[in-house]
């Protein structure tokens, strides 16, 4: 098992009366590259600021290699930051720009000299040390920021979505670029972005944030095909999702639930009769037939298809109105526009997420669906 | 057809719009400036009507001993209130670009308040607490800073006291701006690369706001030279000014050319000033307007 | 806790710190107003309570006469400097033409150099070609350094101005006239007024040029406190300027008061709009 290089322990932050962070417990890993993913006032830069220093945490513990570091200025601390806005000094030159942090340290001229032009060849800047920040690129004022920070050999290196000032191409490109810098540093990235793919295509592991609650932590493929919240499962990627009470286990051991829908089936082994559970299953996964599947009750009809070059996206509206979208392979058959289908899956392609907190608004919740559940027996 | 729509459409407007303003500005400030030019290389005759024959002698004059010193006591007295408007305004300023958006309203109405009420009264009642019986020598002698009452007014310092007093906010304002400007993230960065407070403040925040210093220095500096009022009121004609003297040599001594000399050298003195300040990269937009 | 105690430390310096500035900006005011209800008339120190200055002050008319010059100055250069000061901006903005460099030059030139320096060119001026000193001539000399500062706080207004509000009323058929005076000027009204508004401080308040361009029979407020410096100032000069200063000091709070929720509502409906 990896080593932890910074753990966050029980930590609120407050502004106020507003409750931004709410107990959060994370390990972050050394050498890894860790994603902190959430729609924006998640807390998830809250809480990258709390690990650099610019914030200071209410209450729990944040210790970065084994050391607390709550009383540690931002300029004591071993870690460096990558800002969303780049934060270049705008009247230093590139160079001066990068040398900053070596010359806080006192580092000798000459080895400054030769550091600073190691770390702009390994972003590529090589001969920009005369230009000032102003007579660069978008592209090229992320790079002196990156630049800037990993010359100082941080333990961990913060970035606070650095991506989203730039186009979609460059973007691309850094992304690439920006997995090929940690691999080769071997340092710990944590990087901080609303953007799910991003996360997706360059992290080793991401922890997803709402409301100031990390929801999940885990690789992309465990976000991904096992998302244990709601949130999770709704906000990453496109899903069908159904709200749903377990009735009861079948003989094949698949698990038999009512929504509102009608049946569906899954299969866990987490199985807790009259549970409200979530059950989310992809369009990739969720499939229209033209006959009624065993342990299935969901018809409806087709409203449309939509190529998009390699797959077709078709949206079924069931007889309860819900929308349910179904992604083929193009080439496939795809059911005529308006003729009715059946939505089945395979059981072990759906996640069933059993509901963590018991929340009042959990509680009314699932009374509501109980009530109807009892009405429509 | 073509030069005639022209015409209706932008002549006729234009010259409407900037003919009240182009005969003001030619009549009252290009002419009478080149007006006291002209004056300045004349001389006087025993009425102190002004003889118009060329001469230097009021030139030559500048470089009277007794009026060196006047220049050298008005440019110490300018540098003093500018170093100590610097030195107050930097921090209020700071202090007041830190804060939440109310309470930076507030100072800034407070700060502007004095400043929309007569000038003259508020630094005559400084003559009332310095006075060797005033209230500030009282409370000197109540906290025993200070044994006997000491002679605070008609010096060079209640000079200075009162030029910062009236030119202040002059200072603030400029600084405000730039600090408020001033990105937060970049403190941040340097913070983050390492940078303890002060290397920060010297690395970073002072070269970032020193067009406002800048800009704030010549709008204390400039009108310091000529505020003769001042000089008056709270050096009771101790410590002179140019502009005392100007102001003597129009309205008691009667040698205007000598005067326009004098305002000259001013003028001189206040084109070089905004040339250093240009010329390091200052905007002549920032000065004056508040 | 060392960064809390940190932070409190640096909030308790900063807040001394600015109790100091404004001890420093208000205690001669203090004293204005303190001193103008004082028995003695030696302003030395407060001896006891009375009315009696602003009786005195009411019978004044030498004084009462000097601050209805200072109005009347004011009023009149105000109006005259908003005038020209609006249509130089407006124009300056809208069109290309000769000569704007040098007239954008000359309007700097007020701002820049020391006022008695202009004090002294007008009244050579004036003597020159026999402009009789007094009101008139003070007035001509306001509009001169009022002009510029109406011009860039206009300027300022206008330079987030979006002409293409003009063309499209054009377009619906307002003329040049309708155009100006039914969209332009309402337009860019706040800047207008904070331009007049400036302008009518700095000519209430003005000693210098006034000093110079005045003659012996029309004083102003301000110089009248001068002329009273070397006889002693009566606390009757003390009693109107309380009066003054607590007026002035309830109409800016009150337009203070009302800009800053102006903004504050303009900001909230931002943000709602954001938020949809």
């Amino acid at each position: 098992m990896a080593k932890a290089i910074v753990e966050i322990k029980n930590v609120n932050k407050f502004y106020g009366d507003n409750h931004v962070v709410k107990d959060l417990d994370m390990e972050i890993y050394e050498g890894e590259f860790l994603s902190i993913l959430g729609p924006s006032g998640c807390g998830k830069t809250t809480t990258l600021r709390m690990i650099a220093g610019f914030e200071q945490q209410t209450d729990g513990v944040i210790t970065v290699e084994g050391e607390r570091v709550e009383n540690k200025e931002p300029f004591e601390r071993n870690v460096n930051t990558v800002f969303q806005s780049y934060a270049l000094f705008p009247h230093m030159t590139v160079h001066d720009n990068v040398a900053y942090g070596l010359k806080m340290k006192k580092v000798k001229k000459a080895e400054i000299a030769g550091r600073v032009e190691d770390a702009l060849s390994m972003v590529r800047l090589e001969g920009f040390g005369k230009r000032y920040p102003a007579q660069l690129s978008g592209g090229q004022r992320q790079r002196v920021a990156i630049a800037r920070a990993i010359i100082n050999n941080p333990r961990v290196l913060l970035l606070d979505e650095p991506l989203g000032a730039l186009d979609m191409k460059l973007r691309k490109q850094m992304q690439i670029e920006l997995k090929n810098l940690q691999k080769q540093l071997g340092i710990t990235f944590v990087y901080v972005t609303h953007d799910q793919e991003e996360a997706l295509t360059m992290s080793d592991r991401i922890a997803v944030m709402s409301g100031g609650v990390l929801e999940q932590i885990g690789t992309p493929a465990e976000i991904y095909e096992k998302p244990t919240t709601k949130f999770v499962a709704d906000f990453i990627g496109e899903t069908n999702l159904f709200e749903a009470v377990e009735a009861h286990v079948r003989d094949d051991g698949t698990v038999c639930l009512n929504a509102e829908a009608g049946e569906l089936t899954g299969a866990d082994p987490r199985f807790s009769a009259a549970e409200l559970v979530y059950l989310s299953v992809r369009p990739e996964k969720t499939l229209a037939s033209e006959s009624p599947v065993t342990g299935f009750s969901l018809r409806g009809t087709v409203r449309e298809n939509i190529y998009i070059g390699t797959v077709v996206k078709s949206t079924v509206v069931l007889q309860n109105g819900q929308e349910i979208r179904v992604s083929s392979i193009a080439g496939a058959p795809v059911p005529a526009a308006g003729s009715a289908r059946y939505i089945h899956w395979n059981p072990g392609d759906a996640v069933i997420i059993h509901s963590k907190s018991n929340t009042i608004l959990d509680l009314m919740d699932s009374l509501d669906l109980g009530a109807y559940v009892a009405g429509g027996a | 057809m073509q030069d005639r729509h022209t015409f209706r459409k932008k002549t006729v407007p234009l010259i409407t719009m900037i003919s009240p303003v182009t005969a003001w500005l030619i009549l009252l400030i290009a002419l009478p400036l080149l007006y006291i030019l002209v004056i300045s290389f004349c001389g006087t005759d025993d009425a102190h009507n002004i003889v118009f024959h060329f001469t230097l002698k009021n030139y030559a004059k500048l470089f009277d001993p007794t009026i060196l010193s006047i220049y050298s006591n008005s440019l110490v007295i300018a540098l003093l209130t500018t170093v100590i408007c610097i030195l107050v305004a930097y921090p209020f300023a700071y202090i007041m670009a830190s804060t939440t958006p109310f309470r930076k309203t507030l100072m800034m109405i407070f700060l502007m308040l004095p400043f929309w009420t007569n000038s003259i009264i508020r630094l005559y009642s400084w003559r009332t607490l310095l006075g060797t019986n005033g209230y500030v020598n009282l409370l000197l002698l109540k906290i025993g800073l200070i044994q006997q009452p000491i002679e605070m007014l008609f010096t060079r310092g209640a000079v200075v006291l009162g030029m910062v007093y009236t030119l202040l906010p002059f200072m603030v304002l400029p600084l405000h701006t730039v600090i408020d400007k001033l990105d937060g993230g970049l403190h941040e960065a340097s913070s983050d690369l390492g940078a303890k407070p002060v290397k920060t403040f010297l690395h970073i925040t002072l070269p970032l706001t020193a067009p406002g210093i800048f800009a704030g220095s010549i709008m204390v500096f400039i009108p310091c030279l000529g505020y003769f009022f001042v000089s008056n009121l709270m050096g009771g004609g101790t410590s002179q000014l140019i502009g005392n003297v100007i102001s003597r040599q129009f309205k008691e001594a009667f040698n205007w050319p000598y005067g326009a000399a004098l305002a000259i050298m001013l003028i001189l003195i206040t084109l070089l000033l905004v040339r250093i300040y240009t010329k390091t990269g200052g905007k002549i937009d920032d000065l004056g307007v508040m | 806790m060392r960064k809390k105690r940190k932070a409190a430390a640096k909030k308790y310096t900063s807040r001394v710190f600015s109790a100091l500035v404004y001890l420093f900006l208000y205690a001669p005011i203090a004293v204005v107003i303190l001193f103008s209800f004082n028995t003695s008339r030696r302003n030395v120190l407060f001896e006891g309570f009375t009315l009696d200055w602003y009786k005195q002050m009411a019978t004044n008319h030498a004084l009462l006469e000097s601050f209805g010059n200072t109005l009347a100055v004011a009023g009149v250069s105000t109006l005259i400097a908003t005038v020209i000061g609006t249509l130089t901006a407006i124009a300056m903005f809208r069109y290309k033409f000769r000569g704007k460099t040098i007239i954008d030059l000359l309007l700097y030139i007020p701002v820049v150099i020391p006022e008695i320096v202009l004090g002294i060119a007008l009244l050579s001026v004036f003597s020159l070609v026999h402009v009789p000193l007094g009101l008139g001539s003070m007035i001509v000399a306001h509009v001169t350094f009022q002009i510029p500062f109406v011009v860039f706080t206009v300027r300022a207004r206008l330079s987030g101005f979006d002409r293409s509000i003009e063309e499209a009323a054009m377009d619906l058929g307002a003329n040049r006239v309708r155009v100006l005076t039914g969209i332009t000027i309402p337009i860019i009204a706040p800047g207008i007024v904070s331009g007049a508004v400036l302008a009518f401080t700095l000519s209430i308040d003005d000693i210098i040029i006034s000093f110079f361009t005045t003659g012996a029979r029309s004083t102003t407020f301000p110089l009248k406190i001068m002329e009273l410096v070397r006889s002693g100032v009566s606390p009757d000069v003390y009693a109107l300027s309380t009066i003054i200063i607590l007026a002035t000091f309830v109409v800016v709070l009150i337009s203070q008061i009302s800009v800053y929720k102006a903004n504050q509502r303009a900001l909230k409906s931002k943000y709602k709009e954001k938020q949809k």
